[in-house]
């Protein structure tokens, strides 16, 4: 099972309501994945020389003031964290990678959930209404977003190994199906130099996307690698810094339902995630073919 | 004494499905219970207008989820909108028309009625057709009538790749290209008990503008493991 959702703003009042949106998306398909829940936000983008990290600590009594504080004295200006649930939200003025390397070596306890310069990502353990209550998403306003909620099949039900999935800048991955070859690939990826952090599946492919990326390739055709590379069954979401894409496997036993209207473009997994949309009676709705990559971007203004 | 149909209206914003269910269920069993039914906002719910035996006539107003009018027995059920994975699946008669497309599995498992898509219909389309009657006036995805058993799938436009792999019985026709015939699936001659067959499944499914004589015709060509009789057992 599991379900993903996806939401792309065309309108000023849709990025307004965003993350309300994509929580009553991600509240319809609780029952397709009642184990975990989780959002990616893309959202005020930073200025260049500065970056966003989303940190998580296992610890709910997190001081999270002190871990801006030593960010702030080892590397730069850091803007006061933004603290959803078991997550914050900081600002740094540094070099991205510089700020990941630096959380990886002084306070290993926290993990890294996305680094980049608009992303946000949330995810924890339990149902979706919970998630979406304890994180407070409902007022998040944004260009984009995707969300999932996990049935668990392939690694343990962890905060962790929920999605999104995030292992390069600004890009994150959601996953409904299973992948078989993960574990060969994954040691690949890691001879290549991308770093992985639990011995999910879905991971794997988010690692990909990034080392495919990182070589050369453009995100539809990363994507296109997917259709050789990758053994297993999927619909994925990826997010960019400007906009998402979509792929089903061949086979296509998972199901994505996309929908479009002036104000949004929306996937889903069941068409009941996208009814909660405003003016989605009048939506053009279509089901995806399979290994067709679909993808939206934000043209520069 | 004339009486006018009356239509029962149910709003699945203020109704559960549960009830919609229960009590289409409930007039079927004493047959007095409205025949006509209006069903507002179904908003892509699952298992709508499900294991239905009565001679009732359901129309649900919206898109509709998984499942829609399963096990179909003599009702008539139409969505005004797209219906999602197994419209009509395990039908054993009556009537399902969808207005927009329909999502993979369509008419998986049928017996018996007949099921019409007047938009597309996604992967798997008729699989294991076990008598039942559909018709799709658009085209259809990959792996369609997949070991089909009997009954026959009629396709206006194009078929995706494995079209009827391992098929049995069941007879095919498709009017556009068919990107490509699954194992033991092959065309077949058409002859006139044919045309009059498709001819009458058009008319029923109220397919205009789309000749008889434009389709092809595919089978079994019987040469799987289970048509030796070296095999039986």
């Amino acid at each position: 099972m599991c379900g993903i959702v996806g939401l792309f703003a065309k309108s000023a009042a849709v990025e307004a309501r965003l993350g309300g949106h994509v929580s009553a998306m991600l509240v319809q398909l609780s029952d397709r994945g009642p184990d975990s829940a989780g959002m990616a936000l893309y959202r005020d983008p930073v200025p260049e020389g500065s970056c966003k990290l989303t940190l998580y600590s296992p610890d709910p009594n997190e001081d999270w003031a002190a871990v801006a504080g030593a960010l702030a004295e080892s590397l730069g200006p850091t803007d006061e964290p933004q603290v959803r649930a078991t997550h914050a939200c900081l600002v740094v003025e540094a070099e991205a990678s510089e700020a990941v390397a630096w959380v990886g070596h002084v306070m290993p306890r926290l993990r890294v959930m996305s680094a980049g310069r608009s992303l946000e990502l949330y995810k924890e353990v339990g149902r979706p209404e919970a998630f979406v209550e304890q994180f407070s998403l409902e007022d998040v306003e944004g260009s984009h977003a995707l969300g999932h909620t996990r049935m668990a099949t392939e690694s343990r039900v962890t905060t962790e190994a929920s999605h999104p999935f995030s292992t390069g800048l600004d890009l994150c991955l959601v996953h409904n199906g299973s992948l078989s070859n993960h574990n060969r690939l994954r040691r690949r990826l890691r001879r290549e130099g991308i770093p992985f952090q639990t011995d999910n599946d879905t991971e794997v492919a988010a690692g990909y996307l990034v080392w495919r990326l990182r070589e050369g390739a453009t995100l539809e055709q990363a994507l296109q690698g997917c259709l050789e590379d990758l053994d297993g069954f999927y619909t994925f979401a990826v997010g960019t810094a400007d906009g998402f894409a979509v792929l089903r496997d061949p086979i296509a036993c998972k199901p994505a339902v996309l929908a479009e209207t002036d104000d949004w473009v929306a996937m889903a997994s069941e068409y009941r995630a996208i009814a909660v949309l405003p003016g989605a009676d009048e939506a053009r709705v279509w089901e995806p073919s399979p290994g067709v990559v679909y993808a939206w971007e934000r043209v520069a203004a | 004494m004339s009486v006018t149909a009356a239509v029962e209206t149910v709003d699945l914003s203020v109704t559960s499905l549960r009830e919609l269910n229960q009590r289409l269920h409930d007039a079927g069993r004493d047959d007095r219970g409205p025949r006509h039914w209006r069903v507002l906002h179904p908003n892509g719910a699952h298992a709508l207008a499900c294991g239905l035996d009565a001679e009732v006539e359901v129309e649900l107003e919206g898109h509709v989820g998984y499942y829609c009018a399963g096990m179909n027995e003599r009702a008539t059920v139409r969505v005004r909108g797209n219906a999602g994975t197994g419209v009509a699946e395990n039908m054993m008669s009556g009537l399902v028309v969808v207005d927009g497309s329909a999502s993979q599995s369509a008419g998986a498992t049928a017996h018996g009625g007949l099921l019409v898509v007047k938009g597309d219909v996604s992967a798997r389309c008729g699989i294991s057709l076990k008598g039942a009657d559909v018709v799709v006036h658009g085209s259809i995805g990959h792996m369609g009538a997949f070991m089909a058993q009997s009954g026959r799938l009629v396709v206006c436009g194009d078929a995706g790749e494995a079209l009827g792999d391992s098929i049995y019985e069941a007879r095919l026709y498709v009017a556009g290209e068919v990107a490509s015939l699954g194992a033991d699936c092959v065309e077949k001659e058409i002859g006139a008990e044919h045309l009059e067959e498709l001819q009458q499944l058009l008319e029923r499914a109220e397919v205009e503008g789309v000749d008889a004589t434009s389709f092809r015709r595919y089978g079994s060509a019987r040469q799987l493991y289970s048509f030796r009789i070296d095999n039986a057992y």
